[in-house]
């Protein structure tokens, strides 16, 4: 997922015959990416012009569409946040401290890579129901999660966890002790040392790690699907939209929205590509 | 309590006076410490733990007898049988198709570089909807080829071959991301002395790469096959989700709880939870095979 760091400089291969000995992976790869990549991105962005801009404006901005946008992205961008806080807390204790269960803690975070989203969104939809395990001891409180806009919240607090952790945890394992001890030594506090001291090295790790989470959790459905009721204007989000639209055999809405959620996605790849460059600001 | 010292500079040496203890750590309040790791274990309880033990308690609290009736079912069977089909033709194309990348770009410099690798990347920011409706604009009926393909009656839309080409879109990127940097850390001297010592580029790949690469390729492999099986959006809107005919695991798993055959789902569900657990099983296995090399 992160764009991998700079090349190894190669000064020694003669790059002509480097090209000549690598020319059919290359051919491999061009040709793969052209029909698997190229040609679906293709048929989406023609079929999206052939709408005409004002028919494409009233469909990307009809109330319906609107209203999924805001649950989409607000819940997505709060869920993204609220990993910032608890992914890097996570990341910090298992880097930090020793505990009993810690491996256990390390293999169960990569669950939202590994679960198929459907068995997840199952799971979610059953604890957190209103006689589920936990859902149940919410239900006296009158929070209700499953079927409602809380619901697409944990499925995607659920979905974005893992990126955070796993972009934090190797840039905190990289940070020498002496620079704490230096800070400390100094007369700084605990605090003082994480607050002016840690953080602003873990900031691009963090904030990388949010966007990941958050692109993620934007393009989510399998979870979403099983634990929302995808009513309009209440839990539905813009990926169900688009399934929709397609059940009702309407091409140019579903191509509509779907383009919104590619922009998007490919806004969130910019901003992520540009954190990374930026983090690596200070590299040779 | 913070250390009341002030700080003093010791001249020009930077040596602390040896009086000072040998970790200044400040004052080291234990239970600050206790009190991350509760709110981790209690964060990842509630949305990890407790959901995870969900799907095991719910598939057998009617006993093992029925778990392995609703395996039996003619529906779940075919669509497990489609699910490792699926991966079968999926996998192996993704791996070929990954190494070929990662060789081709893991020692080069060139214009563009960061461009193809986020191109490569892209199918992980796509939503799975969107990268099915690509192909349903491509195959569907009223799409580029809808009425060539309809004139052959050919079906890719509704049926294997469109969940084969959304799987492997989906899955396109898993290969090349975990081969990529273990070609990259590993240089290619070893490659340059095969050559000078006479070994053909197939040789070189076969005896001198391919061991090189080989316990982050099969990495990028399990991860390939685990989103292979498990990928749902893709997959729901190019399948169109004829029981029976084009439905994989997945799609089981959400058609049997939307039709109230909990049980059933949870049975599916089990299965494809196990996959996970393989997966991240090989995952602590190969991260230690590697760290220790």
């Amino acid at each position: 997922m992160t764009i991998s760091s700079a090349p190894t400089s190669q000064s020694s291969v003669n790059p002509l015959k480097a090209l000549a000995h690598l020319s059919w992976p290359w051919r491999v790869t061009f040709i793969y990416l052209f029909f698997m990549l190229l040609v679906p991105l293709t048929a989406l962005v023609l079929r999206a012009s052939t709408v005409g801009p004002a028919e494409f404006w009233r469909i990307a901005t009809d109330r319906v569409a609107m209203s999924t946008y805001e649950v989409t992205f607000v819940t997505a961008l709060i869920a993204a946040l609220i990993n910032g806080v608890l992914g890097t807390l996570t990341a910090w204790v298992l880097v930090r401290y020793r505990f009993p269960f810690k491996t256990v803690i390390e293999g169960i975070l990569d669950l939202p890579f590994a679960l198929p989203t459907a068995v997840a969104g199952l799971t979610l939809a059953t604890v957190y129901s209103t006689n589920g395990w936990i859902g149940s001891l919410l239900a006296p409180m009158g929070i209700r999660i499953s079927f409602t806009r809380l619901g697409v919240g944990v499925a995607m607090l659920f979905i974005s966890l893992p990126f955070v952790v796993r972009t934090v945890q190797p840039v905190l394992q990289e940070i020498e002790k002496e620079v704490e001890e230096a800070a400390w030594s100094l007369g700084a506090s605990r605090f003082q040392t994480f607050w002016k001291v840690l953080l602003p090295q873990l900031m691009t790790a963090i904030l990388t790690g949010v966007a990941l989470g958050f692109s993620r959790a934007v393009g989510e459905y399998g979870s979403i699907v099983i634990i929302a009721s995808s009513i309009p204007f209440r839990d539905l989000i813009a990926a169900v939209l688009v399934i929709q639209r397609l059940e009702q055999y309407d091409y140019a809405g579903a191509t509509v929205i779907g383009t919104v959620l590619l922009l998007i996605s490919l806004v969130s790849l910019i901003a992520i590509n540009l954190l990374q460059a930026w983090g690596r600001r200070y590299e040779a | 309590m913070k250390p009341e010292k002030k700080p003093e500079i010791y001249g020009q040496t930077g040596i602390l006076p040896p009086s000072q203890n040998e970790r200044p750590t400040p004052s080291q309040g234990v239970w600050v410490q206790w009190v991350l790791i509760g709110i981790v274990f209690v964060y990842i309880a509630l949305l990890l733990g407790i959901p995870a033990v969900n799907v095991f308690y719910q598939a057998f609290k009617g006993g093992i007898g029925p778990f392995f009736e609703n395996l039996i079912q003619p529906d779940f069977v075919s669509a497990l049988w489609l699910t490792v089909l699926t991966a079968l033709i999926v996998v192996p194309l993704n791996t070929c198709f990954g190494i070929c990348a990662a060789l081709a770009i893991a020692h080069k410099k060139f214009r563009g570089r960061t461009f193809l690798l986020s191109l490569i990347d892209l199918p992980f920011s796509i939503s799975p909807v969107v990268a099915g409706l690509m192909f349903v604009l491509i195959f569907g009926r009223q799409g580029w080829l809808g009425d060539w393909l309809q004139s052959w009656n050919i079906r890719i839309i509704f049926a294997f071959p469109g969940i084969v080409l959304a799987t492997a879109f989906i899955t396109l990127p898993f290969v090349v991301r975990e081969v990529l940097p273990v070609l990259e850390e590993a240089g290619t001297d070893q490659e340059e002395a095969a050559k000078t010592l006479g070994a053909n580029p197939w040789q070189i790949f076969w005896r001198v790469t391919l061991p090189n690469i080989r316990w982050g390729l099969l990495y990028g492999v399990i991860l390939t096959n685990a989103r292979a099986m498990g990928e749902f959006g893709a997959v729901a809107v190019v399948s169109g989700n004829i029981i029976g005919r084009a439905q994989t695991l997945p799609l089981f798993v959400e058609d049997a709880y939307k039709s109230y055959a909990t049980s059933s789902a949870y049975s599916a569900a089990v299965l494809l939870s196990l996959l996970a657990l393989v997966t991240i099983v090989a995952k602590a296995v190969l991260e230690r095979k590697t760290s220790v090399r």
